[in-house]
């Protein structure tokens, strides 16, 4: 008969960063040896500036303030949140396809961090989605877009946009997860994301819409996380007539980056735990 | 010293039983084989021993770990391949290894010294620089398996290890896994084949709807099934001369098969010259005729009374050895 050892061992935390930044790492390298992926992760949000700024901006008038009379200026800081908020359906996608090709079930009977899994998608999923917004300010600056309060306060906006698309990649990861197969992860991610990304101050400003729609619209935490980037990038005076304070902006977007993560990212570790036990 | 001792193990999943308190135990240095069909409740005992699944209730020790209670532990000691090749189509196989070895805690180099070993040993260092993309599926699970050997594990779970692949790979891949034997490797695989566990496992269990229904040596299960048969197809309207025929072979009624008649080849080879005689003399002409060994058919005939098949959509033939 044979007699347990029982040394239960835990894994520390210099464990668990050396195990989430060999998964990122993987991630990664997976990104660039899909040439396919990187072209549509990068095409579908240029030509949303594009379609936005050269079909729609024109008619796109009513309520953009004067100091953002350029379309190009009040559509940049919406693009950016947009992108990366659409860029976190990758987490969903990656997580499924994983969990269909067994390779979730190798990790698990490895000696390795658990959280690692989740950790190492989200992150490898902001280090795209900082490359793909890094690009739309490239593209929005050859159409003519330009920051008015200087560069620290651009990089404070772009970052807070790509906080907030990793804290949404863990509200992906759980749909991901509870809903397993990477088609379906498509379609149900985009379930909260078009409501949030369409109504909101993403495109278009709120005064715009009806009544009955503002109060959502104006409140929603992408048109939050919108409004602080535009608060950052565009003149400080453009501001006031929306009743908009950049201080208030920027504590309100910490709060609800703060607020998803720590909401979703228990949610997402106990649908891994479920979808694969 | 034993490899892996499971007592009573019971896991449910809603209404379906999937193990129905199993319990195992073999020593180090051995092939386990579990053979059973689709269903049976092989995958989720290989589960429940890798740490990947929780029983309900039951006891398991791996390489002297209580996998329950310290399943981080036991994750050091185990590799695991599991039914579908766990690679990444976008890595190379090198770097594939190479991941799963950092993930056991070798540092970089041990990583990819201990890669360049695996990949040799399983014959893959050629392709090794090559995107997993371009590998057919018999070199996939070759991957697979230099993946769960990069952390030496001192027991290794193999579910299906040849479900799936074409016949050459699994060859190669059966060459491989006594390799791996030869060099002391403790290995529990699953199979659905009975000649393959008959190949490569010194001992057998036959699980079915979640329960060990018997376990021994190949040999030993053969001898409870008694050997060799031998099978004829007839047209339908051949049916009543040619179970004639047999009985006036064997003395005793024909067994009824899926496709067709068979009787005990009591006499080996010649039985079958005597029943192609008597079917000539009757004038039928047989569609088909095999003396054939007991395949997992037999074995679940004889231990359950029911075929595999009846849970298994895969035809019967495939699984079966023709005339020799």
């Amino acid at each position: 008969m044979t007699t347990a050892t029982k040394p239960r061992r835990r894994m520390g935390l210099s464990d668990t960063l050396r195990h989430t930044a060999i998964m990122t790492q993987r991630n990664n390298m997976r990104l660039l040896r899909i040439p396919s992926l990187i072209l549509f992760s990068t095409v579908q949000p240029v030509m949303f500036l594009l379609l936005f700024n050269y079909v729609f901006g024109g008619a796109i008038t009513t309520g953009t303030p004067a100091g953002a009379d350029q379309y190009i200026n009040w559509l940049i800081p919406g693009i950016l949140v947009q992108t990366a908020v659409f860029g976190a359906t990758a987490t969903a996608l990656g997580l499924t396809e994983d969990l269909g090709a067994g390779v979730i079930d190798r990790f698990r009977s490895l000696p390795m961090a658990r959280s690692a899994v989740l950790a190492g998608r989200t992150l490898a999923d902001l280090v795209r989605n900082s490359f793909v917004n890094s690009l739309m300010l490239v593209v929005g600056f050859l159409m003519g877009w330009r920051f008015e309060q200087g560069f620290p306060k651009m990089i404070l906006g772009l970052s807070l946009a790509l906080l907030f698309g990793y804290s949404f990649s863990w509200v992906m990861a759980t749909i991901g997860l509870a809903v397993k197969t990477p088609e379906a992860a498509q379609s149900a991610g985009f379930l909260p994301i078009f409501p949030l990304v369409f109504l909101s101050s993403v495109f278009v400003p709120v005064a715009s819409m009806p009544e009955w729609l503002q109060g959502f619209a104006e409140n929603q935490p992408v048109s939050v996380i919108a409004n602080t980037v535009r608060s950052l990038m565009i003149p400080e005076e453009a501001l006031l007539p929306l009743g908009l304070d950049q201080g208030t902006l920027i504590w309100q977007s910490v709060a609800w980056i703060t607020v998803i993560f720590a909401v979703f990212a228990p949610l997402a570790v106990r649908q891994y735990k479920k979808a694969v036990g | 010293m034993s490899a892996v001792t499971a007592t009573d193990i019971v896991k449910t999943f809603g209404d379906v039983t999937a193990l129905d308190g199993v319990s195992l135990q073999f020593e180090e240095g051995i092939v386990y084989g579990l053979l059973g069909p689709n269903g049976a409740g092989k995958t989720t005992l290989i589960r429940v021993l890798a740490t990947l699944l929780k029983p309900d209730s039951g006891s398991a020790v791996v390489a002297g770990i209580d996998v329950v209670a310290d399943p981080v532990g036991a994750r050091h000691k185990i590799g695991l391949a599991g039914q579908s090749a766990a690679v990444d189509e976008f890595l190379t196989g090198q770097e594939n290894v190479e991941m799963v070895g950092r993930l056991y805690n070798l540092s970089k180099g041990e990583a990819k010294r201990r890669a360049d070993e695996v990949l040799e040993r399983i014959h893959l260092k050629e392709a090794a620089d090559r995107n997993v993309g371009t590998y057919s599926g018999g070199m996939r699970r070759r991957l697979d398996l230099a993946a769960s050997m990069v952390g030496r594990p001192e027991v290794l779970f193999l579910d299906e290890p040849t479900t799936g692949i074409d016949p050459g790979s699994r060859l190669d891949l059966w060459d491989l896994i006594e390799d791996l034997v030869a060099e002391g490797t403790t290995l529990l695989l699953t199979s659905q084949y009975l000649d393959e566990a008959d190949r490569l496992a010194d001992r057998i269990g036959v699980i079915d709807n979640g329960k060990l229904i018997a376990e021994g040596t190949s040999d030993e299960l053969k001898s409870r099934l008694g050997g060799d048969v031998v099978e004829i197809h007839v047209e339908e309207a051949d049916r009543q001369g040619a179970a004639a025929a047999l009985r006036t072979v064997s003395g005793e009624e024909p067994t009824i098969e899926r496709l067709g008649l068979s009787i005990p080849a009591v006499r080996g080879s010649r039985t079958l010259t005597e029943v192609v005689r008597e079917l000539d003399a009757q004038d039928i002409e047989p569609k088909d005729i095999a003396l054939r060994k007991p395949t997992l058919d037999d074995v679940f005939l004889t231990l359950t009374g029911h075929m595999a098949e009846d849970q298994v959509s895969k035809p019967a033939s495939s699984d079966r050895q023709g005339a020799r």
